[in-house]
């Protein structure tokens, strides 16, 4: 189950205690103004805290930041 | 990659016997070189002439050497030796690594006592060293030191997927296919690693520096192919997987940065901000699916995860001790001896 290259595989979000969502499957990430954000190959990362320096990318910022929202 | 320099009795012992034909002749002597020298070994962690024997040992198992016969892999005069210097080497990890907490075996204690042993590393930052002080020479010790793990970089832990079932396999197999670029040469992080090594003016051909890596950085190394080849520790594998990960996403940033301080950009930068973005999603796998899944599957061995991520840290922590106590000092942090595979420093 390795991410973006699967077609036919429905995205799924995993939201991480404390840390990012974990998107798999098959998505586009798109920014206001509709154009293509390139995402690495496989799961993406992306950051629920607010302190990454690569948004909408997950950087491990919020492992400094103590970050805690709900499970 | 060239057969190492020997650094003692018994790695002098393997290289002669390794450039004969495989044969049962030697297994004696070296059986009998391997006790005195672990009787007389003080520290089985920092001892050159040990660790370079198991790294020898077990590189028979990866890419071998030039001029060495494949058939020495499986000759179980090897292997005997190999199993006498792994005991005492795991009892020596065992002692770095310390007495493990005791932790439910569900997924989420054990992803948040992995999480919780990472945060709490209070060991000396070489990364915050290459961000703001390291000068060029110093910036490329660093990567020779890297380079005996990272150009073969997911390998020793490639071993424990036949040893997984379910859940924890899909996260290894999912993590592993992320490292090897999911099949894509370029997108490899071996072959990003070497993209960087040649980016400043190093080699970039596996085991080019061995002469120059000190014990502590084999050991590091020889840890993941002790835990990786052998069943009986694939608890340990994966937390020292999951240690890995949660230890490198904020790391590498700092690594980029102190490149673009010394003037490096892309490609020799790609490495690290790869690992940036890949390792922050690696963490979240290998934390709750890896090692949590298998805590789950096997909770016999949550002691064991635990055991596999304290001694990565502990192992880490003494080598980036070493670095940077020679750093500081204004000392080369490699060997001098040995010049046969590779160039010094510029």
């Amino acid at each position: 189950m390795s991410g973006g290259d699967c077609a036919s595989e429905a995205a799924t979000i995993t939201v991480c205690p404390q840390g990012p969502l974990l998107l798999r499957g098959d998505f586009e990430i798109v920014d206001a103004e509709g154009q293509s954000i390139e995402a690495r190959q496989g799961p993406v990362a992306l950051c629920r805290c607010g302190g990454s320096a690569i948004k909408p990318f997950c950087d491990g910022t919020h492992k400094l930041m103590k970050f805690e929202r709900p499970k | 990659m060239h057969l190492p320099v020997p650094r003692g009795d018994l790695s002098r012992e393997l290289a002669n016997a390794l450039l004969c034909n495989p044969s049962g002749e030697h297994a004696a002597n070296l059986a009998t070189v391997a006790t005195g020298r672990l009787a007389s070994a003080s520290d089985v962690l920092d001892d050159g002439d040990l660790q370079l024997s198991l790294f020898m040992l077990y590189e028979l198992h990866y890419r071998g050497f030039a001029g060495v016969d494949d058939r020495w892999e499986w000759n179980p005069g090897l292997i005997s030796l190999r199993t006498q210097i792994e005991e005492a080497f795991e009892q020596a990890l065992r002692e770095a690594a310390g007495p493990v907490p005791s932790v439910e075996p569900s997924s989420s204690e054990v992803a948040q006592a992995l999480f919780a042993l990472a945060a709490s590393d209070a060991g000396p930052s070489v990364s915050k060293f290459i961000q703001r002080k390291a000068n060029a020479a110093q910036a490329r010790e660093f990567l020779i030191l890297k380079s005996i793990y990272q150009l073969k970089e997911a390998d020793p832990h490639t071993w424990a997927i036949p040893k997984l079932e379910g859940r924890a396999k899909a996260a290894m197999v999912e993590i592993q296919a992320d490292e090897y670029g999911n099949g894509h040469l370029p997108r490899m992080h071996s072959e990003l690693f070497r993209q960087t090594m040649r980016g400043v003016g190093l080699r970039d051909d596996f085991g080019a520096y061995i002469d120059r890596i000190p014990a502590v950085t084999l050991a590091a190394v020889n840890m993941i192919s002790l835990f990786g080849m052998h069943r009986r520790h694939r608890g340990a594998i994966t937390g020292h997987l999951a240690l890995y990960e949660m230890t490198s996403s904020i790391p590498q940033a700092a690594y980029a940065r102190g490149f673009r301080r010394l003037g490096y950009g892309s490609p020799v930068t790609d490495y690290f901000d790869e690992h940036v973005e890949a390792d922050a999603v690696h963490e979240q796998i290998a934390g709750r699916d890896l090692a949590g899944g298998l805590a789950e599957d096997e909770p016999e061995l949550v002691p064991d995860i635990l055991f596999g991520a304290q001694a990565a840290a502990a192992v880490d922590a003494l080598a980036g001790a070493q670095y940077l106590d020679a750093w500081e000092a204004g000392r080369s942090a490699l060997l001098a001896g040995a010049e046969a595979g590779a160039g010094a420093v510029a």
